[in-house]
């Protein structure tokens, strides 16, 4: 199922599942990640799954490139009952004030504000990977009357809980970051909680996510 | 009653509490982060007979200024770092790779790396630190370890929960040096660049930017340039990586990297050279070397292997 194994570097296996983007390769990237991870490879130290890549970090004082690849090569994977997948309900507000993008997106959509959030709000997302900071998800897919580019200057700060858009996915961040997503609002939950060590993440790989609308009011009280 | 302690005086440029750093957090979105220069910092460990993985005070060109207050203890600085102590109305000059036993009121004044980045600080015994996934590694981009992922501030109080039973003075004779070429191997982008481009990285020396951090080390002087796209589909970053974005000038991921990202790759440091690539001053000039992986692997165990050999010449 993967494509080619070669190297980053010499402490790193590049796995290459293909090119496209879509929920069918990146199950099988997510598969691979869960499989490896359990069964604990000695010399692995981290796994970095994304759309359609897994990088395999490892511990050059015990083990090497070779080995590991033929490890790999011949892994069995777990049965697909076993692959954790929770469906996850955020809300979120879309107040002006948390709206920073959604006259710009008005103008580059060519849609009415409700339109883009009917859009939004109406779908299943399905989380493709976790990253560039911490705990930030990836979320697809938009349909495609709502596909944007990202802001043409990144904003130096993005607000901790803003919910972006760009291209085909829909993402959250998690703390204050620097970023060019485009912005049309914000939640109350905590995505990515650096005090739960052994699940920071709110959102994992493989994930379904829905996204409810809450008003002002309900984005306040959230937290009492 | 924490009664040792190092009361700041002046923090220093980017002085933060290092460790071995964390790992199996990549699918979280959290980098390795961890001591820059890992031998250095097994010296200064190893010079106080510390557990090899023990948390100590790195800092970037100035360092700390503190006064230590309690009972009598053991410390050693590595790298190439200019400092001095200071007892009662005495002061001398500090040397690296040495420890020293330090009394209550004494003050330590790291001034400045020579011709480096990074040093390290450590003392025999542990500072009172907050550890996440069993790392206090401070990781300030995402907030993560020891003083709430905050750089070590002017008046910070360091807290040292245990002091190890005191130690004669120890030293090694080892001075830090400098390669010529960082070696690299070829990225997964490789084929993005142009023949141009490619004969521009192996051939040309670039200049190290000061906006250059423990996050990346980015590179100015010549553009490399791309002849297929300037975005890949986002995919996982390892430290060492050096990736070309749109405007040409290469970045190359260090300790503290975002754990996905966007730009083509052009090559990967190798793991062998990482320490001397992290000593690279702003301003000064690098150049790269292509190499094989197995020539890579078989440099990363003669480094390890050299590492181990000078650690065993303390005395």
């Amino acid at each position: 199922m993967i494509k080619n194994i070669s190297n980053l570097g010499d402490a790193a296996l590049y796995c290459d599942f293909g090119n496209s983007i879509n929920k069918e390769i990146n199950s099988k990237v997510i598969r691979y990640f869960q499989s490896i991870r359990n069964q604990k490879i000695q010399g692995i130290i981290n796994l970095t799954p994304s759309y359609n890549k897994l990088i395999i970090s490892l511990d050059l004082t015990k083990t090497n490139f070779n080995k590991i690849k033929k490890i790999i090569e011949n892994i069995s994977l777990d049965p697909l009952e076993n692959l954790s997948s929770k469906k996850i309900e955020i809300p979120v507000c879309c107040n002006e004030k948390f709206s920073l993008d959604l006259e710009r997106l008005e103008k580059k959509l060519n849609l009415n504000r409700n339109k883009i959030l009917d859009s939004f709000f109406n779908k299943e997302y399905f989380c493709y990977m976790t990253g560039f900071i911490a705990g930030m998800p990836f979320l697809g897919d938009l349909d495609n009357d709502l596909q944007a580019k990202r802001l043409e200057t990144p904003r130096v700060r993005v607000p901790k809980g803003s919910v972006g858009i760009t291209e085909q996915f829909a993402n959250i961040y998690t703390f204050e970051s620097p970023g060019g997503w485009n912005i049309i609002g914000n939640t109350p939950i905590s995505v990515f909680d650096k005090s739960n060590e052994t699940n920071p993440n709110l959102i994992s790989p493989g994930d379904s996510i829905f996204f409810k609308r809450i008003d002002i009011n309900q984005y306040k009280n959230f937290n009492e | 009653m924490n009664k040792n302690y190092f009361e700041v005086f002046r923090a220093g440029i980017n002085s933060t509490f290092q460790d071995k750093g964390r790992s199996n957090l990549h699918h979280v979105g959290i980098p390795c982060s961890g001591a820059m220069d890992s031998r250095n910092y097994l010296i200064a460990n190893s010079l106080l007979e510390n557990d090899l993985s023990s948390a100590v005070i790195e800092f970037a060109y100035q360092g700390p200024l503190f006064k230590y207050h309690g009972e009598n203890i053991n410390i050693a600085i590595t790298g190439d770092v200019i400092f001095k102590i200071k007892r009662d109305m005495t002061e001398i000059q500090g040397s690296c790779n040495k420890s020293y036993l330090i009394k209550d009121g004494d003050e330590i004044d790291i001034l400045s790396t020579n011709k480096s980045v990074y040093g390290y600080f450590a003392i025999n015994g542990k500072f009172d630190l907050k550890y996440q996934w069993g790392s206090c590694s401070i990781n300030t981009k995402a907030q993560l370890g020891s003083n709430n992922g905050e750089k070590i501030y002017d008046g910070q109080k360091i807290i040292i929960s245990k002091i190890n039973s005191l130690k004669s003075t120890k030293e090694l004779n080892y001075i830090n040096t400098k390669i010529e070429k960082i070696r690299v191997i070829k990225g997964t982008n490789y084929d993005y660049f142009s023949k141009e481009g490619i004969n521009t990285f192996f051939n040309k020396s670039f200049t190290i930017s000061k906006l250059s951090d423990r996050m990346g080390m980015r590179l100015e002087g010549h553009k490399i340039d791309n002849i297929v796209n300037t975005n890949i589909k986002s995919e996982g970053l390892i430290k060492g990586v050096v990736q070309v974005p749109a405007d040409g000038n290469p970045i190359i991921m260090l300790s503290d990297y975002g754990t996905i990202g966007g730009y083509p790759k052009i090559g990967v440091v190798i793991s062998a050279d990482y320490d001397k690539l992290v000593q690279l001053m702003s301003g000064s000039k690098i150049k790269f070397q292509e190499i094989e992986l197995p020539e890579a692997e078989t440099l990363y165990d003669l480094y390890q292997m050299e590492t181990k050999n000078i650690i065993s010449q303390i005395k």
